[in-house]
């Protein structure tokens, strides 16, 4: 292994090691704009130049890799002059209007301009300006402030999948663009925003909003798909003004979804902010108190069974063992949280997790993919398979809808009966899992959520005993949640109990009028016109499907604005911080349910945070260990079953709307329409 | 050329490479190894500029991308980096004047002011019968012959402003002028034939035979240089010769099929001559 001097500093790296790499180790801190950790080397903005002992002229670090001896000097005056040129020459195309530039105060070029710029100019001549690119409604362009650091085309071919950016002309008349005007046409665009060092690429909805020294920062989970992205929420007052992805390996590196950065404005809109009760066919604002009256009034006198619960995709876990607690004191066994209807196995905990990690799909040599889209369903789960098929070496087999993934596949067939060939060993894909040294099967959601998921569930398993998938230290069983709270759900047994009804058992009983009482715990996406002649108590954040059904409803809180424990589709629980408060009345949604359990005269035992957190660890000692994961214990699980049911399909329709925060959004609604093929982005308001 | 001056071309709906073209084409990424059929971009895009009057439309530029499996925004890069790809149509044809120093020195400005006269326009237009477009371009590396214009895959060296309005009249008649230097120059040779190494010592008895023995008469040594160029020219393809020389016949300047590859630096009248 190569030892080198930095700055008298000696330090022995692994080989293949850049100089900026081993700066960094050291706390030497380096300047640098082409440069980004997760993209390929392109070395074209040379400010990372620094002085190499016996080299002719400063080389740039970032792509001078370690060698033995080496001796480097970042703060020689050699190395600051090169960088003091550099930057001059970066400044002489660069417009100085910061003062109306939406990357002020957050700018690499602006920061690094302080230190290595001068208090004036040298260039006398007229600068270049370059036409604004149209890339969609999420990322605002004002090309003339690029500095042609590349890391935007770069990331779009080689994290995003979507060889769209290039640099186009040449010399003075280069562009980086799409040369024909297109959007950007990926699920990861907003990272663009992130990876632009200078304004040219900026967010289009948060434009001209706020500067970054008025946001107040919190660091929560994101909601919106079951990956449980880290994200940092920017306020300003209370008002969510933006998300920005926090750095995490395991989850979702430092990149997040275009739905997770952008649909925060739909946190603003459709509001419930107050409690309302349907009085003559019409929901009618209420107070709290008559809220809790009219649900302990129908309640009275109804038995346990004839009540129902469903709890919704974005609850958290303390809102779900409140509900169930609630339930159980109500003596209801007839609760769900699956609210897609799916049916499978939940008896083992490894037979719905995504058991090899997110990170561990690195390790992953052939994947098999059933039933599942997971570029739309969990895109950075997406990235990963896709950062690991630019290594080299991965297959990848699809059983389900041939869609395009970023990344070559194998399309092995539509539906079932090529997942039984699989299990059984006839087919070609089962001899490359047997034959992998890290095989990997992702089940999707979608596959679950039918009539024959419990056979598909268990010739999964099957698949997953005979091609090897479980070994010493490797399971590589996988199913892709698509909703933060389902794992959550699970965990905590929120599920129809001793003679229960799941979510098709409680509409249909509702339907037939078996079922009296439902309640909703933020449940948007099930039929709600299935729910016949019940009294539909709605308790969520925003008047979706749940509300305009809802006889009673509650109005609780948003992710943003409650401390919520969610745990994501590898079983790993994270914890959401508040970062502000919810609306109007609106309360957190477990002391809703705990206030609400003091008038039905089933107090439940827990008055804080710190409570009901103990709580969850009492159901399941998971929630002990936040930000893991537990690894789950194998076992056996479904029910073999006729596996000739339809051809999978992916349950994401439009991948910009799936909840009620993002249906509420505008700017996913601008996506929807630039991005989801027609048949499915109009509505009926087109015309 | 902007891309945005590109975008706002008429573009034609599609494109596609002619059955000899896509032969052409098909053996060209031959050459190289198996997934590493992009390094053909350059080869494919000078053949489709040939197939589509001399200029690279759009939709030809999405064909070139499709036939070699490479990102649309990948052959966009390629095409608009260099000049000798034009993003929008040109006329049939297309005058290069050199104005670099060296040519500028001996008098560029005056075939500027010669088109300009000759036919209107000023540089980087197309007349409106679309039979002309001038533009000025960088060197050309005929500097010893300069000044100079290219138009379409021949130079013209050693003009002036009245020898380039005679050029202009020649191609407005549908005459395709002799190449290489229009004062009768022989390649880059003084103007006034040699003026070094005139004599030539007799060789000594003691010496060995390898040493140089022949005339070094540099018109006949250029002479026997063009001739080699026009049989491979003429005759089969050969690998080296690609773009220039293969596809020179696809070309519908209506040059004789054995001119030899014009941007070669053997091109004066003798060798023209021998084409002839």
């Amino acid at each position: 292994m190569p030892k080198l001097t930095i700055d008298g500093m000696p330090i022995e790296v692994e080989p293949g090691t850049s100089v900026l790499q081993a700066c960094e180790m050291l706390g030497v801190e380096v300047p640098r704009f082409c440069y980004h950790d997760r993209l390929s080397v392109a070395a074209n903005c040379r400010m990372c130049l620094v002085e190499m002992e016996k080299a002719p002229k400063p080389v740039a670090s970032c792509a001078m890799p370690c060698s033995e001896g080496m001796v480097i000097k970042t703060n020689s005056p050699l190395a600051r002059n090169a960088r003091r040129g550099v930057m001059e020459f970066l400044l002489i195309n660069h417009p100085l209007d910061c003062p109306i530039c939406d990357q002020g105060g957050e700018c690499d070029l602006q920061d690094q301009a302080m230190a290595y710029g001068f208090d004036r100019g040298r260039y006398g001549e007229t600068k270049r300006a370059v036409k604004d690119k149209e890339l969609g409604p999420l990322i605002k362009t004002v090309m003339t402030r690029c500095i042609h650091c590349t890391r935007c085309i770069r990331f779009a071919e080689e994290i995003a999948g979507v060889p769209e950016l290039g640099a186009t002309g040449r010399g003075e008349h280069m562009e980086v663009g799409t040369y024909i005007e297109q959007a950007i046409t990926s699920e990861l665009s907003g990272n663009l925003v992130d990876v632009c060092p200078v304004g040219a690429l900026t967010s289009k909805p948060y434009a001209f909003s706020a500067r970054p020294w008025e946001l107040r920062k919190a660091e929560s989970i994101d909601v919106l798909d079951a990956v449980g992205s880290n994200i940092r929420i920017d306020l300003r007052g209370g008002e969510v003004l933006r998300v920005l992805p926090r750095l995490n390996d395991d989850v979702n590196e430092e990149w997040i979804s275009d739905k997770t950065r952008y649909a925060c404005d739909g946190l603003k809109r459709q509001r419930l902010d107050r409690p309302f009760i349907r009085r003559d066919g019409k929901l009618k604002p209420a107070s709290w108190n008559e809220a809790f009256a009219a649900i302990a009034a129908r309640l009275k006198g109804v038995p346990g069974e004839r009540i129902a619960a469903l709890a919704g995709d974005l609850c958290d876990a303390e809102a779900m063992v409140a509900l169930k607690d609630l339930m159980a004191g109500l003596g209801s066994p007839n609760l769900d949280c699956r609210q897609d209807g799916a049916a499978f196995d939940t008896s083992c905990r490894a037979g719905y997790l995504f058991n090899s990690t997110i990170a561990g799909i690195e390790k992953a040599d052939v994947i098999l993919l059933v039933g599942t889209d997971p570029r739309h369903e969990a895109p950075l789960v997406n990235a990963r398979i896709r950062k690991r098929y630019r290594r080299g070496g991965l297959q990848v087999g699809v059983i389900g809808p041939g869609v395009d993934l970023t990344y070559p596949t194998t399309y092995l067939g539509a539906g079932p009966p090529t997942l039984q060939e699989i299990a059984e060993g006839r087919h070609d894909f089962a001899a490359k899992l047997k034959a992998a040294k890290h095989p990997l099967l992702i089940l999707g959601a979608g596959a679950l959520a039918r009539p024959d998921g419990l056979a598909v569930q268990a010739a999964a398993r099957l698949v997953a005993e005979s091609c090897g998938l479980i070994r010493d230290g490797w399971n590589g069983y996988n199913v892709l949640q698509l909703a933060a709270a389902r794992v959550g759900g699970l965990d905590l047994g929120f599920l129809p109990g001793t003679d229960g009804r799941g979510t098709r058992g409680i509409l249909d009983g509702a339907g037939k009028g078996e079922i009296e009482v439902v309640f909703l715990l933020g449940a948007d996406e099930i039929d709600a016109s299935r729910l016949g002649q019940a009294f539909v108590i709605y308790q969520g954040h925003h008047g979706d499907r749940g509300a305009h059904r809802a006889d009673v409803v509650l109005p609780g809180a948003a992710y943003t604005e409650k401390n919520g424990t969610y745990v994501n589709t590898e079983g790993r629980p994270q914890q959401g911080r508040r970062a502000n408060f919810p609306p109007g009345e609106a309360r957190e949604d477990w002391t809703i349910l705990r206030a609400l359990s003091e008038v039905l005269g089933c107090k439940l035992p827990y008055d804080s945070l710190a409570q009901i957190r103990q709580r969850l660890v009492d159901a399941n000692p998971v929630f002990a260990h936040t930000d893991a994961v537990i690894a789950a214990a194998w076992g056996s699980f479904g029910q073999p079953g006729s596996l000739d049911g339809p051809p999978f399909k992916s349950p994401i329709e439009n991948f910009y709307m799936t909840d009620p925060i993002s249906r509420a959004s505008v700017t996913m609604a601008q996506c929807a329409e630039a991005f989801v093929s027609p048949a499915t982005g109009k509505t009926g308001t087109h015309g | 050329m902007s891309s945005a001056a590109a975008i706002a071309v008429e573009q034609p709906e599609s494109f596609a490479f002619s059955p000899e073209n896509r032969a052409r084409a098909e053996r060209i990424v031959a050459k190289y190894p198996p997934g590493r059929q992009a390094s053909a971009v350059l080869p494919l895009l000078d053949l489709a500029q040939r197939q589509s009057d001399n200029w690279l439309p759009r939709a030809a530029m999405d064909h070139v991308a499709e036939f070699l499996s490479m990102p649309r925004i990948r052959v966009y890069e390629v095409a608009t980096f260099y000049t000798m790809f034009n993003k929008t149509p040109v006329g049939k044809h297309f005058v290069q004047i050199c104005t670099t120093t060296p040519c500028w020195l001996r008098g560029s400005a005056d075939l500027v002011h010669a088109c300009e006269r000759k036919l209107g326009i000023s540089m980087g237009e197309t007349t409106p019968d679309n039979q002309f477009t001038v533009i000025e371009a960088e060197c050309l590396g005929a500097c010893v012959n300069a000044p100079m214009v290219q138009i379409g895959d021949h130079y013209y060296e050693d003009l002036d402003g009245p020898g380039m309005e005679a050029l202009l009249d020649a191609l407005a008649r549908g005459e395709v002028p002799a190449p290489g230097s229009q004062i009768g120059r022989s390649t880059s040779c003084s103007v006034k034939g040699p003026t070094t190494l005139l004599h030539v010592p007799k060789r000594q008895a003691s010496e060995p035979e390898a040493a140089p023995a022949a005339e070094p008469d540099l018109a006949t040594a250029a002479a026997d240089d063009a001739a080699a160029t026009v049989d491979a020219g003429a005759g089969v393809e050969t690998a080296g010769a690609d773009i220039g020389t293969e596809t020179a016949d696809s070309g519908e300047s209506g040059s004789p099929k054995t001119k030899p590859r014009s941007r070669a630096r053997a091109k004066s009248k003798t060798d023209a001559g021998t084409a002839d």
